[in-house]
């Protein structure tokens, strides 16, 4: 799973879809866990990345993560094709 | 290294061109501690959810209210109103500061007595005072307020039957320019019927006729309507003096000043909206210093207020069971306090507060509490931070009406907590457990046992 290629992320937290004209803002998190994303990483990755840095578990890592990826999706934000 | 605190991520649409209408900022501060205590090490100690109350605040808001009668009116004497919050020690910081009790049933006036309120300091209303009430209160000199002429008459039998004369004053109802016009209690001032009362008890010389009082609504927001209500009553007064040569000795206001909390559908918040004490002072004091009641006759002033005397000082605090994600996308956050602790949650958009620092981040959520009640929902709809299990959080002026109004429904009532002057917490009521639920039950011997 990958986000669209085309999707632009700012170093400030906005994220800005070119096809629609829609922008976005993320979080910290939300950020570091979409450049992953963009830089194509697994969910292991991702989640190594992110328990590392952070204090949370991989468990309880994970369901946000996947609300996460639901909000996206929900956005279409995600490349399904690549 | 040490870890960064976990902020669950989000990702929110901007809408640009949608700016809020008032254009205030969403950003909701965190609480971290109460009076000097951490809300997790409160929490740790007592439990969650948990009810904090200051002793200070209680304390500051009464001196602040009576300061801004007294400042404009030569007698004034606040009744603390046990409906809305009637926990014992609650009332005594009430009693200690000077008001007397006002109550409205039975349950409540032998409280008063408990708590150790002399019977001639309390203030009986309500719609349903039993013939065993009206006795009690007449015999111990209480001053009842007549609410219907059902109870005038009773009245005239249970002073007939104690040879003693009740103390009363009659409650009226009146249009006051504000909607809803409350004219389920009392008597009528506009169509002459609260007049017809007066002339009733005083021409058959069975009661003694002190006051006259009246409760215009609740939450109300202009003052003006207080002074019509008090200039009507001190009319009524002029009449009854005019005719009977008999002074009336306290005019009662009653309550219904409004809190800083915001109603639910209201544009801004209660903070920019509700007059202040001395908004209402101006309004009721004026009405009778300016009224034709002579001056060596005007009356004591009395006050009920509740929601304004305590809705500051409570606390309610509680902790993130779970976020999930709703069908239409919203998040949907699920705690421990529900409509059971927080009743008043039917009416006002209640400030919730994260316990700790949280980002500006937030999201569009809909805050639920633990019961498995479709109708259990704290804010249907509020910008709220992302908060994730096992955060704690804390909601703002919740002291009145939710610790007598709380249902014991599917969960315990929890500890509360009072902190006082000088910063020690003591529990007030205690968490209630199985033996406490089960007490007051009888199981006939027949459906002792079964087998399954």
């Amino acid at each position: 799973m990958k986000i669209r290629k085309n999707i632009a992320v700012s170093d400030t937290g906005f994220v800005f879809d070119p096809s629609t004209g829609e922008s976005f803002t993320v979080n910290e998190t939300g950020q570091e866990i979409l450049n992953l994303l963009k830089e194509g990483k697994s969910y292991d990755e991702i989640a190594t990345a992110i328990t590392t840095r952070y204090d949370i578990d991989r468990s309880g890592f994970e369901k946000y993560y996947q609300d996460f990826i639901e909000m996206l999706n929900h956005y279409h934000l995600i490349d399904y094709e690549g | 290294m040490e870890k960064k605190t976990f902020e669950p991520p989000v990702i929110k649409k901007l809408n640009a061109g949608m700016p809020s209408k008032f254009g205030m900022t969403p950003h909701i501060e965190a609480i971290p501690e109460i009076e000097g205590h951490k809300v997790e090490e409160l929490l740790k100690d007592h439990g969650s959810p948990l009810y904090i109350l200051s002793e200070n605040t209680l304390r500051s808001t009464y001196r602040q209210a009576y300061q801004a009668f007294s400042t404009r009116y030569p007698k004034v004497q606040f009744a603390w109103s046990y409906k809305t919050n009637y926990l014992a020690a609650v009332c005594n910081v009430f009693h200690q500061e000077g008001a007397w009790a006002e109550v409205v049933s039975g349950f409540e006036y032998h409280k008063a007595l408990k708590n150790g309120v002399l019977p001639q300091y309390i203030i009986f209303n309500g719609p349903a005072k039993s013939y065993e009430d009206l006795k009690t209160a007449t015999e111990n000199g209480s001053l009842i307020h007549i609410d219907h002429f059902d109870e005038l008459y009773m009245l005239m039998e249970v002073a007939e039957e104690t040879g003693k004369k009740p103390l009363v004053a009659i409650r009226v109802n009146m249009d006051t320019g504000i909607y809803p016009q409350w004219d389920r209690f009392g008597f009528n001032y506009d169509n002459g019927e609260a007049w017809e009362a007066i002339n009733r008890i005083m021409l058959s010389e069975k009661m003694e006729l002190a006051g006259l009082h009246t409760h215009i609504g609740t939450y109300i927001m202009t003052t003006q309507a207080y002074r019509v209500a008090a200039s009507k009553l001190a009319d009524l007064a002029v009449s009854t003096e005019r005719k009977y040569g008999h002074v009336i000795r306290y005019i009662d206001v009653g309550g219904g000043f409004a809190s800083k909390n915001t109603l639910k559908g209201a544009y801004v918040p209660g903070t920019d909206t509700a007059p202040s004490f001395d908004d209402y002072a101006d309004a009721i004091t004026g009405a009778l210093i300016n009224s034709a009641i002579k001056p060596e006759h005007l009356p004591l002033l009395i006050l009920e207020t509740g929601r304004a005397m305590i809705d500051d000082a409570g606390y309610l605090l509680g902790t993130v069971i779970a976020n999930k994600r709703l069908a239409s996308g919203r998040r949907a956050l699920i705690t421990n306090v529900g409509v059971n602790l927080l009743f008043t949650s039917f009416w006002y958009e209640h400030q919730i507060h994260p316990a700790e620092k949280v980002s500006q981040h937030t999201e569009d959520t809909t805050i639920y509490g633990p019961l498995c009640m479709n109708i259990d929902v704290l804010r249907a709809a509020v910008d709220f931070p992302l908060l994730k299990k096992g955060d704690h959080f804390v909601i703002k002026r919740i002291g009145a009406y939710n610790m007598t109004q709380w249902l014991q429904f599917i969960e315990y009532r929890p500890n509360v907590v009072m902190i006082d002057t000088q910063g020690t917490p003591h529990i007030i009521r205690r968490r209630e457990d199985l033996d406490y639920m089960t007490r007051q039950e009888e199981l006939p011997g027949h459906l002792k046992n079964f087998e399954l």
